[in-house]
């Protein structure tokens, strides 16, 4: 070894620390710095645009709440991303990434649909719990498969639960094109709007489906934190040896949590269909399933976080198609600005876990 | 003029993790051609500061000379560029590859040609320190020793002239370890500086010439080894006066626990890790297990757990056969199986978790109704606290934020604390100081002498010949020995522990 090559180089400028633990407080005041920069990096695109950020921000809070027709529009928005994000949160829980979420809320419309079409006779409030159960069992069955595979031959569930949503998918297009194809519908091939006696009813102005979303957040709430299957859900996410060495049915807890995952989002898809479409068409998920893992991945899988958190989301969602229509903006922009939000705001997640070090001078 | 410096000269180095303390004022030096142990209970910052000089922590402040030069050691690459080798207690190679290849892996070398010349050098330096290595054999047909032979090697031919060994003898028979000190000591002669991290008393006398004590993150003494005994070293690392012999209480029962029966087990890819053993287990007695790592310990406290199926063979407890049975109903029936692995939270503890909801862990299921009631296991949990002077901010703080002591504590306190008729632990101490390893080993005399029937699968024979009643040597998932542990010595067991007799059959 040479002399030159001991007398070492300098630190590096820059060094990317880990955080050992961050106090919560600290959290909330980075959360909020996030929504900040998030904010100010939307508001140098605005101006690029040549439009001025705060009257286009004003519109886009206004946009949301502005009359009550507004408000229900967002209300409606945020239904199946609340539930759907629910659905997600008891399999992350358990560190089974289920990104079929998507698919499992088609599946749940599907079933719903069935018995919406041809159990039309029943009485209003039985035929609504049968679509209610019909759902549940849809997405869950939806979410089992990929379980039940993982479970006995070890397939990795992230890929396995997003073929799944492509399934569903064409499944609705089939459906749609054949055995359910509206005869009515000249040309166009559709599936019939559900009759009056399967559509959710309204509960101050929008469909009931937000009660069911409420409802499912204490629930969550509950069932994770305080119950014995909760308990054993956080014990096989932590470490599945540990889970094996207490006695537990790892392969059981499995597969009960992930149909219990899949049949929330498939909630979130009877709700869609028998409250806000009337009927079933291939926009059924529209993608609020992969919006709910990045929901639930930012409320940190908490069940009251979520409701705040899909609030937020929401509020964005409808006040942004106000704002582009108020304005005579392209609707790119308004994803394009949304896109800038949510970027700074995970990019954030960065700041909660890591820190920078910059290089000190030291003392000889 | 080169040997007047110190090789490597720690002065006043202080790191701390957010507001814990890990090193502090720290003194420490070796010379070239000098053997330096490092002494410490657990927690007292050892890895610590070794990670620091392998660069992969950096000091808070304080400054690091090698070979009298100030200098800064920013990554792993600058610690190897220095001539600083460091041999991790858990081997860092690929097993699909020869020694040589893992030798020469990470050596950056000019030229695109990987050097045809490695296998000359390599042979050259194996000469020089007295290594036995066949360069050509893979790494997964390898025994542990020779192993940790190629690591040295690696280290050596990156021309490391420093060399730092974590823990080396934690996993070697009593022969390999002689072997590997006089390894050590034909490095001190090529003018090698060696720092070796040991928990072993009688080791420390035996090899090293100085030895650098911490305590509590700071470094509280360097003594000559020639003028030092266990006692005194002990009570520098402790702080205080330590009785240093294990309690053997004797016991009378006669009540017959466990019978198996010509057990033969496989692991999850179907290889036989357990070939048709059978042995027995009395109440009131501690049947240790010793063997080379991987002899099958794991298999067997699994099986017995009801984790692993059984091949073939039956185990009888109080004549009921086990085998078939799920690990529910045998925790059930009184058999807890505490099994510590190396990363000591995989297996029995939830990390994240805090103490009350790893106590919960067995009994969640027991209340009625769909809710966990969290009460007992907070009042134990406190209890334990108190009991086993477990050091926690609060009982509800994640498990894998306390030191790997009380990480130890928790888990064993709590399969005690199940009263088991059969308990079974597995590497009950590993990794622990003095300190608590004896207040563990009293924990189980208490049981033993409660009645209960106890399988100590342990690494430190030592101690197992002290504490035990019968040991049982496992060598290739056979047993090539039972013999009571007073009329036994340490060179026997190694060389059941190697299968010299040839009982257990060839080696795989």
């Amino acid at each position: 070894m040479t002399e030159q090559s001991i007398r070492i180089k300098r630190e590096p400028f820059l060094r990317v620390v880990k955080k050992t633990e961050v106090s919560y407080g600290r959290m909330v005041l980075l959360s909020l710095l996030a929504v900040v920069i998030a904010i100010v990096a939307g508001g140098i695109f605005i101006l690029a645009i040549g439009q001025n950020p705060f009257e286009i921000y004003a519109s886009i809070v206004k946009g949301a709440w502005r009359s009550k027709i507004a408000a229900r529009g967002t209300i409606k928005l945020a239904i199946p991303l609340l539930i759907a994000a629910l659905g997600i949160t008891p399999a992350f829980h358990m560190k089974f990434w289920n990104i079929g979420a998507e698919g499992q809320i088609i599946m749940g419309g599907i079933f719903a649909t069935y018995f919406a079409l041809f159990w039309t006779g029943l009485p209003h409030w039985m035929l609504l719990l049968l679509m209610f159960i019909g759902g549940a069992i849809g997405g869950g069955l939806w979410g089992l498969i990929p379980a039940y595979f993982k479970t006995k031959y070890g397939t990795n569930e992230t890929l396995f639960t997003l073929m799944m949503n492509y399934i569903a998918l064409y499944l609705i297009k089939y459906l749609t094109e054949g055995p359910w194809r509206d005869p009515a519908s000249s040309g166009f091939p559709k599936i019939a709007s559900f009759a009056p006696n399967a559509r959710l009813d309204q509960v101050l102005g929008v469909h009931a489906g937000w009660l069911i979303g409420l409802a499912l957040v204490a629930v969550m709430f509950v069932y994770l934190r305080f119950s014995k299957q909760g308990y054993e859900i956080s014990v096989v996410g932590e470490s599945i040896n540990t889970a094996r060495y207490a006695g537990m049915s790892v392969k059981k807890i499995i597969m009960r949590t992930m149909f219990l995952s899949g049949a929330v989002c498939g909630i979130a898809g009877m709700c869609q269909v028998s409250g806000a479409a009337y009927t079933l068409g291939d926009g059924v998920a529209g993608g609020v399933g992969f919006t709910a893992i990045i929901v639930a991945w930012l409320a940190q899988l908490n069940p009251v976080v979520i409701l705040v958190v899909t609030v937020l989301f929401s509020m964005l969602d409808k006040g942004c198609s106000v704002m582009q229509s108020d304005f005579g903006l392209s609707p790119a922009v308004s994803s394009i600005l949304q896109g800038i939000i949510l970027f700074c705001i995970l990019a954030f997640d960065f700041f909660t876990r890591y820190r920078f070090v910059l290089r000190q001078r030291r003392k000889a | 003029m080169k040997n007047e410096a110190m090789a490597i000269e720690l002065k006043q180095i202080r790191k701390t993790f957010g507001s814990v303390v890990a090193n502090n004022n720290i003194d420490l030096s070796v010379k070239q051609g000098e053997i330096l142990a490092l002494l410490g209970e657990n927690g007292s910052g050892k890895t610590t500061l070794m990670n620091m000089l392998s660069g992969i922590y950096k000091p808070d402040s304080g400054s690091i000379f090698i070979n009298g030069h100030s200098v800064a050691i920013n990554s792993p690459e600058d610690s190897i560029r220095l001539g600083v080798g460091m041999i991790h207690q858990h081997f860092k190679l690929v097993e699909a590859l020869s020694a040589a290849d893992n030798i020469i892996l990470g050596a950056k070398e000019k030229g695109f040609f990987l050097n045809r010349s490695r296998s000359e050098k390599i042979r050259e330096i194996s000469k020089r320190f007295g290594l036995e290595i066949d360069s050509e054999k893979k790494v997964y047909q390898m025994s542990v020793s020779e192993k940790q032979t190629v690591e040295i090697i690696k280290v050596l031919y990156r021309q490391a002239d420093i060399l730092i060994l974590d823990e080396p003898t934690a996993v070697l028979t009593p022969q390999e370890t002689k072997r590997l000190f006089e390894i050590l000591r034909r490095m001190k002669e090529e003018g090698c500086a060696v720092i070796i991290i040991t928990h072993k008393l009688n080791e420390v006398l035996e090899i090293s010439d100085r030895v650098t004590i911490l305590r509590k993150g700071e470094s509280v003494a360097t003594v000559e080894t020639a003028g030092t005994s266990a006692q005194e070293l002990t009570e520098l690392m402790v702080g205080r006066p330590v009785e240093l012999s294990i309690d053997h209480p004797e016991t009378y029962f006669e009540e017959n626990l466990l019978e198996i029966h010509h057990l033969t087990v496989c692991d999850e890819e179907g290889f036989e890790m357990i070939k048709d053993i059978s042995f027995d287990l009395n109440r009131g007695e501690i049947l240790g297990v010793a063997g080379v790592a991987g002899s099958g310990q794991k298999e067997l406290c699994e099986a017995l757990a009801g984790l692993l199926p059984v091949k073939k063979g039956a185990i009888l407890y109080h004549k009921e056969n086990l085998v078939g049975k799920s690990p529910a109903e045998i925790i059930k029936m009184g058999i807890s199986m505490s099994f510590i692995p190396e990363d000591r939270l995989g297996m029995g503890l939830a990390a994240s978790m805090g103490m009350v909801d790893n106590m919960l862990l067995k009994t969640y299921n027991e209340g009625k109704g769909p809710f966990v009631s969290k009460k007992a296991a907070r009042e134990l949990s406190k209890r334990l606290v108190k009991q086993l002077d477990i050091v926690t901010p609060s009982v509800d703080t994640p498990v894998r934020r306390l030191s790997g002591g009380n990480v130890q504590k928790v888990l064993l306190g709590r399969e005690i604390e199940s009263q088991p008729n059969v308990l079974i632990t597995a590497y009950a101490v590993r990794g622990l100081d003095i300190n608590s390893s004896y207040t563990i080993y009293d924990l189980i005399n208490e049981q033993k002498q409660k009645g209960v029937g106890i399988l100590f699968i342990g690494e430190d024979l030592d101690v197992m010949l002290e504490l035990c009643d019968r040991i049982m040597v496992l060598c290739n998932g056979k047993i090539t020995g039972i013999v009571n542990a007073k009329d036994v010595t340490k060179e026997q067991l190694g060389l059941l522990m190697t299968d010299a007799s040839g009982k257990g059959g060839h080696k795989s």
